[in-house]
């Protein structure tokens, strides 16, 4: 028994904006949210910029105590969960609770919380540390505490594939709702790893750029981190249309692969074949395809073994496929970039609004497709897929559909 | 500022009164803390006054620390203060 999965809410909160609105309507005027970091050391860094949020005071989104259980992470998945929920205008007080779960992505969980707690010890040489460490650095906390926040009883867990975390995590919760396991699924991912320890590991990998993120272009010269969460209302297509729920999409196909090949370089075939096997799961054909929001991550060899993929999934229908990457303008927010992705993807069949690929200077030849350069671009689509390629040759691609 | 004046103002700030609202005849529980406040209750006292509190949050009546009042918790933290000067 397959049910239609449709999408009754979003929320999100990162470095372009601190709702679903605001950081769409970033998007859509090409704002590029990567700036200079403002973190402590930020000096012994050699690489010294990211997409971080700025302006935001958790005091005026949580209490005392709630602060200090909360790592950031789960404080901005917190954030876009109320907002997902709100407006879907679900409520679990009675027995959709037990019929609603939560899956959430993420990298890093509270690798703030480590980063500070270790500094404690082993710089600061403090013998004690505060005593929630361990409930605000494990894995599952921002998913654990969104299931409290909202009463929400049936499963929940957390999906750590790096960079793929939340397209894995979306992926799990349309198959739940899919299968009839679950009727209502609060999804996405989230990450916050914009702290001294976290830029220093990831400078050891040399793929971080120093000067900014330039997806396909000819000077691209790695990526940029950013911050964040998104958080979406993944529902039973017969429970929302009997509520008289607003649609925003529909989650119509979802696919995973691994590479079996390398723990960092990207493969073009593990890729093609998560790209055609999702659209193939969505009942589409490549034809149907009218955006990619690629993972285009802005290393050298991501965005040409991305490209690669794309044609040899889709053949010639690869010509037909607008694509953009929006981490030229939130950066690459890890284990929940796919969520905050993912708005792109419903803006495109919502509204026909492609979001753009920022920073682009000159086209490199080897990414000869319909890249969105620069500024959005209107046009209707009918359906988009999302891609994510993590570390590890971990590939999950999600496709939506304009609902009708 | 004494002891006792100190422990009003740490448990103040967690159950969000005002120091002069602690009495010292206040359980925990009266003032609104939960277990989970009791642990963090538990670091910033030990923060405060360089001291170890054998505190076991497995079963805090077995603990060698008495927190069933105010006065009792800031009478058990003077001992230790005492004891664990040397």
């Amino acid at each position: 028994m397959s049910r239609r999965v449709v999408i009754t809410g979003q929320g999100a909160f990162c470095a372009l904006g601190q709702s679903a609105d605001s950081v769409v309507g970033a998007m859509m005027n090409g704002e590029c949210a990567i700036d200079r970091l403002e973190i402590p050391d930020v000096d012994r860094l050699s690489v010294q910029i990211g997409a971080q949020i700025k302006g935001y005071d958790p005091t005026a989104m949580f209490s005392r105590s709630e602060i200090a259980l909360y790592d950031p992470f789960t404080q901005y998945a917190l954030i876009a969960a109320q907002e997902a929920v709100a407006q879907s205008g679900l409520d679990f007080s009675d027995q959709l609770a037990l019929q609603t779960g939560v899956v959430l992505g993420s990298a890093g969980g509270g690798l703030q919380t480590q980063d500070q707690s270790y500094k404690a010890v082993y710089e600061d040489g403090k013998n004690r540390v505060h005593p929630f460490v361990v409930p605000r650095l494990m894995m599952n906390a921002a998913s654990s505490h969104v299931s409290m926040a909202h009463g929400a009883k049936g499963p929940c867990f957390t999906v750590a594939t790096a960079c793929a975390s939340s397209n894995h995590a979306m992926g799990q919760a349309f198959q739940m709702v899919r299968s009839g396991m679950a009727k209502v699924m609060l999804t996405g991912g989230s990450d916050s790893m914009l702290c001294f320890g976290g830029i220093k590991a990831w400078e050891g990998l040399r793929v971080l750029s120093p000067d900014g993120c330039r997806p396909f272009c000819l000077s691209r010269n790695g990526m940029v981190q950013g911050e964040g969460a998104a958080v979406f209302v993944f529902e039973d297509y017969e429970h929302a249309a009997a509520r008289g729920a607003n649609i925003l999409a529909e989650v119509a196909g979802f696919s995973m692969t691994a590479d079996a090949a390398d723990i960092v370089v990207p493969n073009e075939e593990g890729a093609a074949r998560a790209m055609a096997a999702s659209v193939n799961d969505a009942g589409l054909t490549a034809d149907q395809i009218g955006y990619v929001n690629a993972h285009g991550t802005a290393t050298a060899v991501n965005d040409k073994t991305e490209v690669a993929a794309l044609r040899s999934a889709f053949g010639a229908a690869a010509n037909g496929m607008a694509v953009s990457s929006t981490k030229s303008m939130h950066g690459h927010i890890m284990g929940g970039t796919g969520a905050v992705e993912l708005l792109s993807c419903i803006a495109a069949v919502k509204d026909g609004i492609l979001a753009p690929t920022v920073n682009v200077q000159d086209l490199d030849p080897a990414c000869d497709l319909d890249i969105v350069m620069n500024s959005a671009r209107e046009t209707k689509v009918d359906a988009a897929i999302s891609n994510a390629f993590a570390f590890g040759g971990l590939n999950a691609v999600i496709t939506l559909k304009r609902f009708q | 500022m004494s002891v006792s004046d100190k422990i009003k103002e740490i448990l103040a700030e967690q159950a969000l009164l005002t120091p002069g609202d602690v009495t010292d005849d206040a359980s925990l529980l009266d003032l609104g803390i939960d277990s989970l406040g009791v642990v963090e209750v538990i670091f910033a006292i030990e923060e405060e006054f360089s001291i170890s509190v054998p505190f076991n949050a497995n079963d805090p009546a077995a603990s060698d620390f008495d927190i069933s009042s105010v006065q009792a918790i800031s009478n058990a933290v003077g001992q230790l203060i005492t004891q664990q000067a040397s």
